[in-house]
């Protein structure tokens, strides 16, 4: 199943890399899209390869009865990663500052059932030492959104 | 004699007390900013170069060194506390160090990692001492066809020892390969695999992203998987004690220690390797020695001296064409070497002539910067142990937030905050269905060089291939490289042999 979805990947990739010559230039060797086009074309032999063996049943995942996922590993799964997915989007339009404390909450109050002292004081420290330590000591600013202007007095103190 | 007077008057420069702070503070920060994922010895020495403006060139120098040491050792604290590789040096020492961590060992992997990075270190600031004019020479000889069989070494020491499976791993080898050619091609200028026209692939795909997705946010989805959420991990206390017991438990893996540290150092020189293949090699190395192969993965704990051994010797074989041919031998070094363009030093052989007190008190900052380490090191073990004690709920946001920060950083970028999304989930899904990941990282470290030496190789040889095994050197990597993938078909055989 998954060597299907590795195949079709890898024309897509092969279609994708011949938008440069993939050819061999003479005297000066392959051209620019050669590398990763003959890679991919290596790799769809190679996807074949993993489908024969598990139509054949060689490897122990394609003999394994067991259920891929189950319904609650699914669930536990989702929410991770729509927590990460929540967390992304919060970067993009309000910033760092406003997704860490989101990731707090979430996780150590409605994940982990911690009381809200422990939750408040992650929420809080986490994101100020993020911002010491990147932001003043590291000079990486962090994209911070339409939160942006509340953090020009932080840069005139510290910065 | 001559090296132990030249030594000695590098001690006294290295214990100097603003140079012996200065080497103090390099290692402490070295040793934080290798623990965070997402930022190595590279980002720090970067960071931190400014910094050393301020103070004399062999100051300044002992300060970035300490860091880039400092750095080694930090990196298999994150891979064995947390499963996240701090740097890519360490990728291997999360093989077996995550394991052991999890089965209640974290201060034996720990101890183990720093002392084999010690030992590795010291060994191979010994040989630098010793045998730095040959040695360098001989490095110097590599051209690009020879640098490109080495890297077809490190990728069929992948295939051939692994002992995963084969057309799974060559998978995951060929997907990094492909993930690193996304960007500008490096010789025409052309942008190539731009996918959805999204204008953050023209920079390329980092490492960093790939190893931070599948090693953060893919081990945390793969914890959850394999805990149905109930994770607890094994509570226990850790003194002095248990620690020195640890230590003197080690005895044991000196020969990996030795061997690793060799093959470190002897890779680090090389311009196109560094501590990461340097480790991974190491690694494989000691598998396949090893009398009990099936143990690695599972938390052998040769498995997390022999990579790290290996990374510490190979950053500083790493110094050796820096110092003595200006040629950088990983992007630490490389950064390194612009510092000391900037302080008024021309690096070169000549170095050793008119910098002398420069040189010897890099190098005997070196051994000193190991013991520190070392120290500082199994000091704080307690406190890196304290850090498993954290309930699941807190550690996976601790562990999302750094990734996503550290992924960040390095390119400023939220197109590679995305991909490493992504990659978590794919990389968990993969590792579910069996493919090996670390082939993938691996592939995408070096896919870049290995593409630019195996296009120079043709351009310098007017497109033909037979260059490979022309060249004796070459021929000797393109060797050893067939022998490695055709191990397992070998035993493969003999085992279909056995059976009728």
């Amino acid at each position: 199943m998954t060597a299907v979805v590795f195949a079709l990947l890898s024309a897509y990739l092969m279609w994708k890399s011949a938008e440069l010559p993939v050819g061999w230039i003479p005297n000066k060797g392959p051209a620019g899209g050669a590398f990763p086009f003959w890679l991919s074309l290596a790799m769809l032999v190679c996807s074949g390869w993993i489908f024969v063996r598990a139509l054949r049943g060689v490897t122990p995942e394609s003999q394994s009865k067991d259920l891929f996922m189950d319904g609650p590993t699914v669930r536990l799964l989702a929410m991770a990663g729509g927590s990460l997915l929540a967390a992304l989007i919060l970067i993009t339009f309000f910033g760092f500052y406003v997704a860490i404390p989101f990731l707090f909450v979430f996780w150590v109050r409605v994940v982990g059932k911690r009381s809200w002292a422990t939750t408040s004081i992650l929420a809080v420290s986490v994101p100020v030492v993020t911002f010491f330590f990147f932001e003043i000591g590291m000079r990486i600013l962090l994209p911070k959104g339409i939160t942006e202007p509340l953090f020009y007095p932080l840069y005139q103190a510290f910065l | 004699m001559d090296i132990l007077a030249q030594l000695a008057g590098g001690f006294a420069t290295s214990f100097e007390p603003l140079n012996f702070g200065l080497l103090v503070l390099g290692c402490t920060v070295g040793l934080f900013v290798g623990a965070l994922p997402g930022l190595g010895s590279v980002n720090g020495v970067a960071i931190l170069l400014p910094i050393t403006f301020f103070v004399p060139p062999t100051g300044a120098i002992i300060f970035l060194a300490a860091i880039y040491y400092g750095a080694m050792f930090g990196g298999a604290i994150s891979s064995i506390m947390l499963g996240i590789p701090g740097a890519s040096t360490a990728v291997a020492t999360t093989f077996d160090g995550r394991p052991m961590a999890l089965k209640g060992d974290a201060h034996k992997a720990l101890v183990a990692a720093a002392v084999a990075s010690f030992v590795g270190g010291t060994i191979a600031v010994i040989l630098f001492t010793l045998f730095a004019p040959p040695l360098a020479e001989f490095a110097l000889k590599f051209g690009p066809a020879e640098n490109f069989a080495l890297m077809v070494v490190a990728f069929a020491t992948f295939i051939g020892l692994s002992g995963d499976d084969i057309p799974k791993t060559i998978l995951s080898i060929l997907f990094g390969l492909i993930l690193s050619a996304v960007g500008l091609d490096i010789i025409s200028g052309q942008p190539r695999l731009i996918f959805f026209d999204l204008p953050g692939f023209y920079k390329g795909i980092s490492f960093i992203v790939l190893a931070i997705g599948i090693y953060g946010i893919g081990e945390i989805l793969w914890t959850l998987d394999s805990s149905k959420g109930k994770v607890e991990i094994a509570q226990h206390k850790v003194g002095f004690r248990l620690v020195l017991q640890a230590v003197f438990d080690l005895r044991k893996t000196w020969r990996t220690m030795g061997l690793c540290s060799l093959l470190g150092y002897f890779v680090g020189i090389l311009p196109a390797a560094g501590a990461t293949p340097g480790s991974l090699m190491a690694y494989g190395m000691a598998k396949s020695l090893s009398k009990n192969p099936q143990n690695y993965g599972k938390g052998e704990i040769n498995g997390v001296v022999a990579p790290e051994a290996a990374n510490n010797a190979a950053s500083t074989g790493s110094m050796l064409p820096m110092l003595t041919l200006g040629i950088p031998g990983s992007p630490t070094t490389a950064i390194l070497l612009g510092g000391m363009i900037i302080w008024g030093l021309e690096p070169g052989p000549l170095l050793f002539i008119t910098n002398e007190t420069f040189v010897w008190g890099l190098i005997a900052s070196l051994y000193s910067a190991n013991l520190v380490t070392l120290i500082i090191n199994l000091a704080f073990i307690p406190l890196f142990i304290w850090v498993l004690r954290t309930p699941f709920a807190i550690l996976a946001p601790i562990i999302f937030v750094l990734s996503l920060v550290g992924g960040y950083a390095p390119g400023a970028s939220m197109h590679d905050v995305w991909l490493i999304l992504v990659f978590g989930i794919a990389g968990y899904l993969l590792r579910k269905l069996n493919y090996p990941m670390a082939p993938a990282v691996l592939a995408i470290v070096l896919g870049p060089l290995a593409e630019k030496y195996f296009r120079q190789a043709m351009i310098i040889s007017h497109g033909d291939v037979m260059t490979f095994v022309e060249r004796p050197l070459s021929a000797v990597f393109v060797g050893a490289a067939l022998v490695l993938v055709s191990m397992p078909i070998i035993s493969a055989l003999k085992r279909r042999r056995s059976l009728v």
